[in-house]
């Protein structure tokens, strides 16, 4: 009769200890190790400077390219919809943000849950028909390693989750709830290790190429 | 301190919910079906308030909605129970309260006459039985004959 | 004891109109939180009911929910109800105790085999069966001895239903709930620390009613007054889906009447009838007067995280987790870091120059 709320209690108690500890000394092995390694010196003349147009390019790269996007519409609208919908499911949902300020010691303020629950679901579609793109375009087969299934899998469980929970769809709701906490847990524990790390790195990564094309004075 | 200072007469949690709270609406709304259905096919409907979850002051606020009609009766058995028609005619206020006048139930009824204000089959038969002794009573009276009974 | 003649006849006898049965199945419906259509069901039930025998049981208790139970605000239908229910043996109600009790239970026990309802309150304990004991019995001893021959069990409250505050970390005296224990009877849970007074009537008038029990939901609780959690009733629960919460117990928010999520209400994830079944003679309850739900009627509610936190906050302390983790994650990057000099140091030290000529040499 306890045996859910034991479940919930352990997902909220010991499995979370263990999974933030291992996802926050993972990320910053991760990035302080990126970083560190630096890079040589470039001893061409500059021919533009390098902070701005790292800047840009964070976020024009977030706008896609139109040659991409006639290829490949698919891949670009749904990325931007799971995208989108994670983003906003993950970080503005009242609850969650709670979470982080115990966590980290600071919030934010959150968005009503009608556009939650809508975000949830947009990632949600975003999600499958990523899966099925995969699944369908010969290229996308040829390139996809178990890395790939074993992400797609932990990132949407998550969100599945969440969503059932949220709406009381499995009974009894510790339950749920429990398993939703444990599947993020299980994301954190991957996370460090695996192509999720490019939540952080991205923006890097993007600074990076545009302070290198700044510097050459390229276009960004 | 600057909205709450001049509504500190009222309630801290009232003066947040001036309008009807989301219970309430959805209610009447349930209240003016039930009526077009008494109309339509004269169907009625009893609607238990006790199992809708008010806000403070909602109950009130009904109430006040709903207004007093024309009919107002109460009865008097195991406590005493107050029916209002309200001033939509054929939605009724059904409130029963026990002997030490607590209520112990509380309900919106949409019906013609509501079903308590009609005198029951079992009661008339009993009371049929009692107009006979009376009669008897009565009778024995005007004979002369001494009352058996009280 | 048990009497021969049916509810409706000794209304009847108590003078009682067929208005006064009717009103008396309106306000029995409203209390078993079925819905007014049920009144002629229940009309034709209550006139055929039998006088059942209760026998209440209290273990490890704290006698909050007999006390609530004696609270219950509808004396005339619970009195009838009550007069009608015989209440055979229950030690802190009674008036015989120590072995004159016992006998009256034991007396209850063979005049009804098979027939008479088994109250339970308090959690029992598996540690020590010296920890709680009623007459030199054993709580364990004394519950499986008496449900033996019970119809069906009812355990009221949190500790009898769950395990409830006796079992909290570290649980010294081993207390487990009823259904820990007793496995082949309908066991009928009925929780809360304490239960709602018209809930723990309700439950047992729908058995006197309707001689069986009603639907149970997957901790056995009665669905029609645990199938909806706090938080779906909640009037409040239109500010939490616009996201308006108060933040302490006297901002402006918390005066508003906004959500109580942040200040630590567990109505999301507790199922229980408060919202409209209400407290003290239907005044109020905890939200409504401003304070979050602790779900008490949830199993280890009492070791699911503080009470003024939010449902969403991890239980134990993680802020320091975090700080030595950030702390260690420096430390081993540095170290991967001091690693990846060393390679490219290497690398470097190892590089030789190559030449057009090396080039052709070796294609
Ligand atoms: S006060 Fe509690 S039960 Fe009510 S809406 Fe907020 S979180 Fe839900
Ligand atoms: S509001 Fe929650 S904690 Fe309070 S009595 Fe109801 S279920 Fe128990």
């Amino acid at each position: 009769m306890n045996e859910p709320m034991d479940f919930l209690i352990w997902t909220r108690s010991t499995a979370f200890d263990v999974a933030v500890t291992i996802f926050v000394i993972g990320v910053i092995l991760r990035l302080f190790e990126i970083i560190s390694l630096g890079r040589k010196q470039n001893l061409a003349e500059a021919k533009g400077t390098e902070f701005g147009p790292g800047m840009r390019t964070i976020f024009s790269r977030s706008v896609p390219d139109l040659g991409t996007f006639r290829r490949q519409p698919l891949t670009v609208v749904t990325g931007y919809m799971f995208h989108i919908g994670l983003f906003i499911s993950l970080i503005m949902f009242v609850p969650h943000i709670e979470l982080f300020r115990a966590t980290f010691g600071f919030g934010w303020p959150g968005l009503p849950t009608p556009i939650v629950d809508a975000a949830a679901v947009l990632a949600l579609i975003g999600l499958l028909a990523g899966l099925w793109h995969r699944i369908m375009n010969p290229v996308m087969q040829k390139i996809t390693t178990f890395e790939d299934w074993l992400v797609w899998t932990l990132t949407f469980l998550p969100i599945l989750t969440g969503y059932l929970a949220y709406h009381r769809m499995v009974d009894p709701y510790p339950l749920i709830l429990g398993l939703h906490v444990l599947s993020v847990e299980a994301l954190m524990i991957a996370f460090p290790f695996t192509k999720l790390m490019h939540t952080f790195t991205v923006f890097l990564s993007r600074w990076y190429n545009g302070a290198m094309n700044g510097r050459r004075g390229v276009e960004s | 301190m600057s909205v709450f200072d001049n509504k500190s007469s009222e309630s801290p949690s009232s003066c947040g919910l001036a309008g009807m709270s989301h219970n309430t609406l959805p209610l009447l709304n349930e209240v003016s079906h039930a009526l077009k259905r008494l109309v339509r096919t004269g169907e009625s409907t009893i609607i238990d308030l006790r199992a809708i979850p008010f806000g403070p002051g909602d109950e009130a606020r009904l109430i006040n909605l709903l207004g007093k009609g024309e009919v107002q009766a109460t009865l008097d058995t195991l406590g005493k129970t107050t029916v209002t028609e309200t001033r939509f005619a054929g939605v009724w206020l059904v409130d029963h309260y026990n002997s030490e006048d607590e209520r112990i139930a509380f309900q919106i009824e949409i019906i013609d006459i509501p079903e308590l204000l009609r005198a029951q089959t079992e009661d008339m038969y009993e009371s049929l039985d009692l107009l006979g002794e009376v009669v008897e009573v009565e009778k024995q009276k005007l004979n002369g004959g001494s009352p058996a009974i009280q | 004891m048990a009497e021969k003649n049916t509810l409706g006849e000794s209304l009847r006898r108590h003078g009682v109109s067929r208005r006064g049965f009717l009103k008396f199945c309106t306000a029995t419906a409203s209390l078993m939180a079925l819905p007014p259509t049920m009144v002629p069901a229940i009309a034709e039930a209550l006139e055929k009911a039998k006088r059942p025998s209760v026998i209440w049981l209290s273990f490890q208790e704290c006698t909050g929910c007999t006390e609530s139970l004696t609270r219950s605000h509808s004396p005339s239908v619970e009195s009838l109800i009550f007069d009608h229910i015989s209440l055979d043996y229950h030690h802190t109600l009674q008036a015989a105790a120590g072995e004159a009790a016992e006998a009256a239970r034991e007396a209850a026990m063979h005049e009804n085999k098979g027939k008479y309802i088994l109250v339970v309150d308090g959690s029992i304990p598996l540690g020590d069966p010296g920890y709680s004991t009623i007459a030199g019995i054993s709580n364990l001893e004394m519950l499986k001895e008496t449900a033996k021959d019970a119809a069906a069990i009812v355990a009221v409250g949190t500790c009898a239903a769950f395990g409830g505050l006796p079992q909290a970390n570290p649980n010294p005296t081993g207390a487990v709930s009823v259904s820990d224990i007793i496995k082949d009877k309908p066991i009928i849970n009925v929780s809360g620390c304490p239960p709602i007074p018209t809930v723990i009537t309700g439950v047992l008038a729908h058995f006197l009613t309707f001689g069986s029990i009603p639907d149970l939901d997957q901790y056995n609780r009665p669905k029609v007054f645990y199938g909806q959690s706090i938080h779906d009733r909640c009037y409040r629960r239109p500010f939490y889906d616009k996201g308006k919460f108060a933040e302490t117990f006297d901002d402006e928010g918390a005066k508003a009447g906004w959500c109580l999520y942040k200040l630590g209400c567990k109505g999301p994830m507790t199922y229980n009838a408060c919202a409209t079944a209400k407290w003290n003679q239907g005044t109020s309850w905890p939200v409504e007067s401003g304070h979050g739900c602790l779900g008490c009627s949830e199993p280890r509610f009492w070791d699911a995280g503080g009470f003024y936190n939010a449902l969403s906050v991890p239980i134990s302390d993680n802020s320091q987790t975090v700080a030595f983790a950030a702390a260690a994650g420096l430390a081993l990057g540095a170290a991967a870091a001091g690693l990846n000099y060393k390679n490219k140091d290497e690398a470097t030290k190892a590089h030789g120059t190559v030449t057009i000529d090396d080039l052709e040499k070796s294609s």
